[in-house]
């Protein structure tokens, strides 16, 4: 009945695939995700042949053999000719099925000969993309602002599922992800790919893609990994070749000038402002928007003996972390101007006024 | 039994025979009972509690997940109603229900006087409320429950736990010896006290059910212990088990818990099997269609169980050819069970039907759990399991086989037993009543998670993209339905247990077996002299 239901669902399903009441798979954009997505279908199909044939039996014994209707019950209660046959058909079934997803399962696992080595790594609760051939490197955090999550705000379309720097890769080229984390367990998907691995601290696993058509495709992490693991998606915007080019050239230009910025002297009245987005963006997950921090789970800034006590204990912390806890070592995940300014955000604002500051150069000795 | 002498007093009062006398009086009657009947209802009513704490958990859950965006509750504690909705349901609800059908039933039926260790039985059940104090206490504590899935993960579940993770550990070891002194004592009464006559071949499917998975118990309860208290090493004395800066390995965790977790499913399935097999031909009329082979296809089902774990860890990033074992095991259970649902099917074929609750709760169970079979199928194939793992299409396959599943299952057992142990018979319309709304319920809640998890909604997220709006309401209002339905359920129990009709011993017509040659209510003691089972 309820199967019926869902093979109706299915092919109203097929005219709008992106609606909000999709009830089925994404066929995807790469070849593994097409060839994922017909052996869903021939599995399902045959689930509900086995379930019409099962269930029709059932329901049939159940309208003509009730006692209501004077049904006298028989007496066989073993057949071995019966029994053996359903127990050989469906194992001949399962063979039929084992052989072309074994087929898949083999051409997934072949990563070799990529165009580009991407190196992903989870964080609570961000992804970084590490370009192993380019020298490029950077974070990807979820772009949602609050005020969309406590519904202060209309939510807009691509809701939970934007980031601020989205992973970009070329067209038509064989890409490859070396996927591991930093803290606990996550899990990068792109259902579009049909690409889903799980990030593990201490182990590299491996997946690829080839993308023909350029577009920007959405995912999530799918591993439970904390508190905002609902909040750390996957942007993948797929360029064509000299799109991509050109992106590359853009982000060696901009980590040049990264460089370039470490290098100048701020006040503090620029680093608190420039902190301010910093701490939002970065640390107010944990800490909370006000400093407040979680009780019992992840300590307050405003007051707090770090924040108010001597800057390089400070720095320290926020550029190594603190190992045993969820604290990680922002140095990588932060430009030297970042860093400085949080730092000095969190000394003079959240209720704190030490009054002192730091500038980006001093950050390298950390 | 030495328990006997110790009631010896409240004979005088009001016995007219020394060898059946009836329990004792107050609370001492259940804080000390040895009687299986007692314990069994202990059991049962602990269970009960636990469901209805483990569902306003849920509620919680559903209630957040209405609507898109965060309305009631913090991430951080809606991670902890997951887990611990998952953690009392499993171990709080579904088990000790199955035990507490054991306590009662197997002893009835296999025309044995008590369970064969019955101190042990009484120590079993009492440190288990005291689990899960300590379970539900971690709540209140600084930090919080524990919040990182029923699963619980190393190394968020170590390195990155809270505080309270310490009392979890403690509270799992308490579960784990209360459900490894249950299992013995299962496994010490069919093997010793079957009536003269009963042989193996002839015990009740529930009974034989009851005894396979008493030896998964045995066999994976101390590896659980094992898994939790590496986890305790890792957190308070400096191992690195599964901390891969100290050389571990947070794979080794994975292995090693679903090396537990996969029997643990089958655990709470196959005696809901059983249950189910002793209803389907009673209101058949008929006898069960191929009682050897349902034996041997629940033994089957348990020892493959040892060798699928992996399945639930496709994504890792296992070698290929592990991938590939784990699959072929896994697609190979759909053996075993097919032959258990085409039994039952064909032993409802050219019965003569009647559909009283119990028999509607079976018939519920078989559709419903078949549907969660399938997808159980679905999800063996591992590179389509990249689609599907943790997102909602997980949570919808195991829900129908828990909820529908094993929690249905335990209904039509109480439904079918509950005249014999109080000697009333249910309100049969109430009964159907609850039925309806528990089925509309379930199905409501459950069966649009197929469609959010395939369109691509993780699982354990406190919000969600606006595409899985539409159906995770609908999930919700029906989550509501099931959840109300079951005060119906508490109603016609505590009501009409003490109130209703008359039940005669045979109670269904159609019933056959050794627990319906004993009065209704069953005396305080049955088969103190064996019966004769040809």
């Amino acid at each position: 009945m309820t199967k019926a239901l869902l093979a109706l669902g299915l092919s109203l399903a097929g005219s709008s695939a992106m609606a909000d009441w999709q009830v089925n798979l994404n066929r995807g954009v790469t070849e593994i995700s097409n060839a994922v997505f017909d052996l869903h279908m021939l599995i399902f199909w045959i689930c509900v042949v086995i379930g019409v044939g099962v269930f029709g039996v059932m329901f049939y014994s159940i309208f003509m053999h009730r006692k209501s209707k004077g049904a006298q019950a028989a007496h066989f209660h073993e057949n071995t000719t019966v029994e053996v046959v359903w127990t050989v058909i469906p194992f001949l079934i399962l063979i039929g099925m084992a052989i072309p997803a074994t087929g898949t399962l083999m051409d997934m696992y072949d990563t070799s000969e990529a165009d580009v080595d991407i190196q992903v790594t989870g964080y609570q609760w961000k992804w970084r993309y590490q370009y192993l051939d380019e020298d490029i490197d950077f974070f990807s955090n979820m772009s949602t602002p609050r005020e969309e999550i406590y519904n202060e705000a209309g939510k807009n379309p691509n809701y939970l599922l934007e980031v601020d720097n989205p992973l970009v890769i070329p067209a038509g080229k064989k890409v490859r992800f070396l996927i591991t984390a930093n803290d606990v367990i996550h899990s990068w998907w792109v259902p579009h790919f049909a690409v889903k691995k799980d990030a593990i601290p201490g182990f590299i696993n491996e997946s690829w893609v080839r993308v023909d058509e350029p577009g920007v495709y959405r995912g999530q992490c799918t591993e439970l990994c904390g508190k905002d693991h609902g909040f750390m998606p996957v942007v993948v915007e797929v360029k064509p070749q000299a799109e991509y080019e050109a992106w590359v050239a853009a982000q060696k230009a901009k980590q040049a000038a990264l460089a370039d910025a470490a290098s100048q002297s701020y006040s503090i009245d620029e680093l608190i402002a420039t902190g301010e987005g910093v701490y939002q963006r970065v640390c107010a997950a944990c800490h909370a928007p006000n400093g407040g921090g979680v009780p019992g789970a992840f300590p307050a800034i405003t007051g707090s003996a770090i924040a108010t006590g001597p800057i390089a204990d400070h720095i320290n912390i926020v550029a190594n972390g603190k190992s045993g806890t969820a604290m990680q070592a922002f140095k990588e995940q932060l430009s030297a101007v970042d860093l400085a300014a949080v730092v000095t955000y969190q000394r003079n604002r959240l209720g704190n006024a030490v009054g002192d500051f730091v500038n980006p150069s001093d950050i390298q000795n950390y | 039994m030495a328990t006997v002498d110790i009631d010896l007093p409240h004979v005088k009062d009001h016995d007219h025979d020394p060898h059946h006398h009836g329990p004792a009086k107050g609370l001492g009657r259940w804080l000390f009972t040895t009687n299986h009947k007692d314990i069994g209802s202990m059991y049962l009513i602990f269970s009960l509690c636990m469901f209805l704490i483990g569902g306003l958990m849920a509620l919680v859950i559903r209630a957040e997940l209405f609507q898109p965006g965060l309305q009631l509750v913090e991430p951080e504690f809606f991670n902890q109603m997951t887990t611990m909705h998952g953690l009392i349901m499993v171990f709080g609800a579904v088990m000790p229900a199955f035990v507490g059908l054991a306590n009662w039933m197997i002893p009835m039926m296999i025309g044995a006087p008590d369970m064969a260790l019955p101190r042990m039985n009484n120590w079993s059940f009492w440190i288990l409320p005291f689990a899960f104090l300590i379970l539900l206490s971690s709540l209140l504590m600084e930090g919080g429950a524990p919040n990182f899935g029923w699963t619980f993960y190393a190394p968020l579940s170590t390195t990155y736990g809270p505080p309270s993770t310490t009392f979890f550990i403690f509270g799992v070891h308490i579960m784990g010896v209360s459900s490894i002194m249950g299992a013995i004592n299962i496994i010490a009464t069919i093997l010793n006290l079957r009536a003269p006559g009963m042989t193996l071949m002839k015990m009740p499917l529930f009974v034989w059910t009851w005894l396979i998975t008493a030896f998964l118990l045995i066999a994976v309860m101390p590896v659980l212990a094992g898994v939790v208290t590496m986890m305790l090493m890792d957190i308070h004395f400096g191992t690195s088990f599964f901390n891969a800066a100290g050389g571990g390995d947070p794979v080794l965790f994975q292995h090693v818990f679903w090396f537990f977790g996969h029997p643990e499913v089958y655990i709470m399935i196959l005696p809901a099997f059983g249950i189910v097999s002793e209803i389907i031909p009673t209101f058949a009329r008929k006898r069960l269609f191929g009682y050897p082979s349902m034996v041997y296809a629940v033994a089957s089902i348990a020892l493959l169980s040892f060798i699928v774990w992996a399945h639930h860890m496709f994504t890792v990033g296992m070698p290929l050819v592990g991938e590939v074992f784990f699959m072929f095991a896994t697609m190979l259970i759909a053996v075993p069970t097919g032959v258990k649902v085409f039994n039952w099917v064909a032993t409802m074929f050219r019965g003569s039907m009647t559909f009283e609750t119990p028999m509607l709760f079976a018939l519920a169970f078989v559709v419903l759990f078949t549907i969660g079979g399938l997808s159980g199928l679905m999800l063996a194939i591992a590179p389509v399991d990249f689609q599907y793992h943790d997102t909602y299409f997980v949570v919808a396959h195991f829900h129908y086989v828990l909820v529908p599943g094993a929690v249905f299952g335990i209904m039509a057992g109480v439904y079918y037993w509950l005249p014999k142990w109080t000697g009333h018979v249910l309100n049969e319309s109430l009964g159907k009543f609850h039925f309806w709304m528990s089925f509309v319920g379930v199905n409501i809640t459950f069966f649009p998670m197929h469609f959010v998890g395939l369109a691509g909604m993780p699982r354990r997220i406190p919000d969600y993209a606006l595409q899985f709006a539409d159906f995770n309401s609908i999930a919700s209002v029906g989550a509501f339905i099931f959840g109300l339905s079951q005060l119906i359920f508490v109603y016609n129990i505590i009501h009409n247990a003490r109130v209703g009709e008359k039940a005669t011993a045979q109670v269904w017509d159609g019933a056959h077996g050794l627990e319906w040659t004993v009065p209704s209510p069953a005396p305080y003691h049955t088969f103190s002299t064996p019966p004769k089972v040809d």
